[in-house]
């Protein structure tokens, strides 16, 4: 049987949940978890709900060197807020992909990765702009950039005794651009077959993150700088650089057609990052 | 932390449709199944239960979400409006417009389709076709009466606004 906690601090959070071990689950938006406990694919003995915790960092706070993000900020509050529709354009594309309206007014960005997917469709956006994130347990905090943070499908750095408290985002250098394309077999409420964010920066250095082509999200940067009169010179810096993907295959693609969708992808995530952003249209 | 054995029930208060509410749940009930179950209202729907198909949105604090994906536990506090919460006087234009456009059929979706147009019409009263196509986007109609229900929502924010609708 399933108790519920609701703890007013960090340390009462972080009490129940080393005491529970491995049989407690951290709860905020529960998009995820819910769908777990009705198929009984997730049996938690706690579920410890931080929705009411005093002392976490504030949902979102804005400085000059970046942008913090607390557990409870939701995909819609974040894709909503003005600060990061200009900084991080590829993140917002991925978080108005997430689900519907109503899963974006509860699911926590925070969550999304704390989930381990190697499918969240926030992750590649969240490790182009250089994401890091913090972890909190009753000995202390560490904070490591998110691209170590993800171990294995469902497996992260974040124990059964820990919670993450915050994903940092560093302001990113003036002229760099962003974008997220994301392929799926119909646009609301399903996973990614394969998603790309790209990061192209005023020098041409080009970053990707990738979804669902890996074990874990990955992130990879290009060798060439890119150069917007040399397709074919994307096009072969891409294929090496993409070999990296190690997809397979399931119901929503088999591992060739990841292969090959990845590249297509990166293509357009690269192109749409470099170009001027003249509109926030939605990644499709 | 209440530490109870298996019929360990949690009390939640609650306020639905304007009223203090006050139930007595296992931790692990959902919002959903205590409204319908516990609180004797089931305009809102159960259908896929895991948040794919909208049929259980409701309000909360003024927010769509899907009961489904919310403990009843989570809702300790909070407000939430139900499709009867919405219509306590009678139909609203928006329900008068469903009706009017045709776009009721099994009506299995319509009270999910109805809290999340409303939700819509309330932080954007003049929506495009394509905000409203995104706003219901999850809300899935098994009978794909989906060309009639965006015309009645246009047709609801025609007439709010003043509009010819």
């Amino acid at each position: 049987m399933t108790r519920y906690y609701r703890p007013t601090s960090t340390a009462d959070a972080l009490c129940a949940l080393a005491t529970e071990g491995a049989g407690a689950r951290a709860l905020v938006g529960g998009t995820d978890l819910l769908v777990g406990l009705r198929h009984h694919t997730i049996e938690p003995a706690l579920i410890v709900d931080l929705k009411a915790v005093a002392d976490l960092p504030e949902p979102i706070a804005v400085g000059d060197a970046g942008v913090r993000v607390g557990p409870t900020l939701t995909m819609g509050e974040l894709a909503a807020h003005p600060i990061v529709r200009r900084w991080y354009p590829a993140l917002v594309e991925a978080a108005l992909t997430v689900g519907s309206v109503a899963i974006r007014n509860r699911a926590s960005l925070v969550g999304n990765a704390c989930n381990g997917s190697p499918a969240a469709d926030t992750v590649p956006a969240l490790l182009v702009h250089d994401a890091s994130i913090t972890i909190a347990s009753r000995a202390g905090e560490r904070t490591v950039p998110l691209d170590d943070f993800f171990l294995g499908p469902r497996r992260t750095l974040c124990g059964p005794d820990e919670l993450v408290t915050q994903i940092e985002l560093p302001r990113p250098p003036d002229g760099f651009g962003s974008a997220f394309r994301r392929l799926t077999r119909r646009r609301g409420v399903d996973l990614a077959t394969v998603s790309v964010a790209a990061g192209v920066g005023r020098d041409g250095r080009v970053v990707l993150g990738l979804g669902a082509v890996a074990a874990r999200p990955l992130r990879t940067e290009l060798e060439a700088p890119f150069d917007a009169a040399d397709e074919a010179g994307l096009a072969r810096a891409l294929d090496e650089t993409l070999e990296i993907a190690t997809p397979i295959s399931d119901i929503r693609g088999s591992r060739e057609y990841r292969h090959a969708m990845v590249r297509v992808l990166a293509r357009r995530a690269v192109l749409a990052a470099a170009a001027p952003r003249t509109s926030g249209r939605m990644a499709t | 932390m209440s530490v109870g054995g298996l019929d360990e029930l949690q009390t939640v208060a609650l306020t639905v449709n304007g009223s203090e509410r006050t139930v007595a749940v296992p931790a692990h009930r959902t919002l959903l199944d205590a409204l319908r179950d516990e609180m004797g209202l089931p305009g809102t729907k159960s259908c896929c239960a895991e948040g794919e198909c909208g049929a259980c949105t409701v309000l909360l604090d003024g927010r769509a979400v899907n009961a489904c994906l919310v403990l009843c536990a989570e809702a300790e506090g909070h407000e939430v409006t139900t499709v009867e919460g919405l219509s306590a006087h009678g139909l609203t234009d928006l329900q008068e417009e469903f009706l009017n456009a045709g776009a009721v059929q099994c009506g299995f979706c319509i009270p999910g389709q109805i809290v999340s147009a409303e939700y819509l019409l309330r932080s954007n009263p003049s929506p495009s076709e394509a905000q409203i196509r995104e706003a219901l986007s999850g809300n899935l109609c098994r009978c794909a009466g989906y060309q009639r229900i965006v015309r009645a929502v246009q047709a609801t924010a025609a007439r709010r606004t003043g509009g010819d609708g």
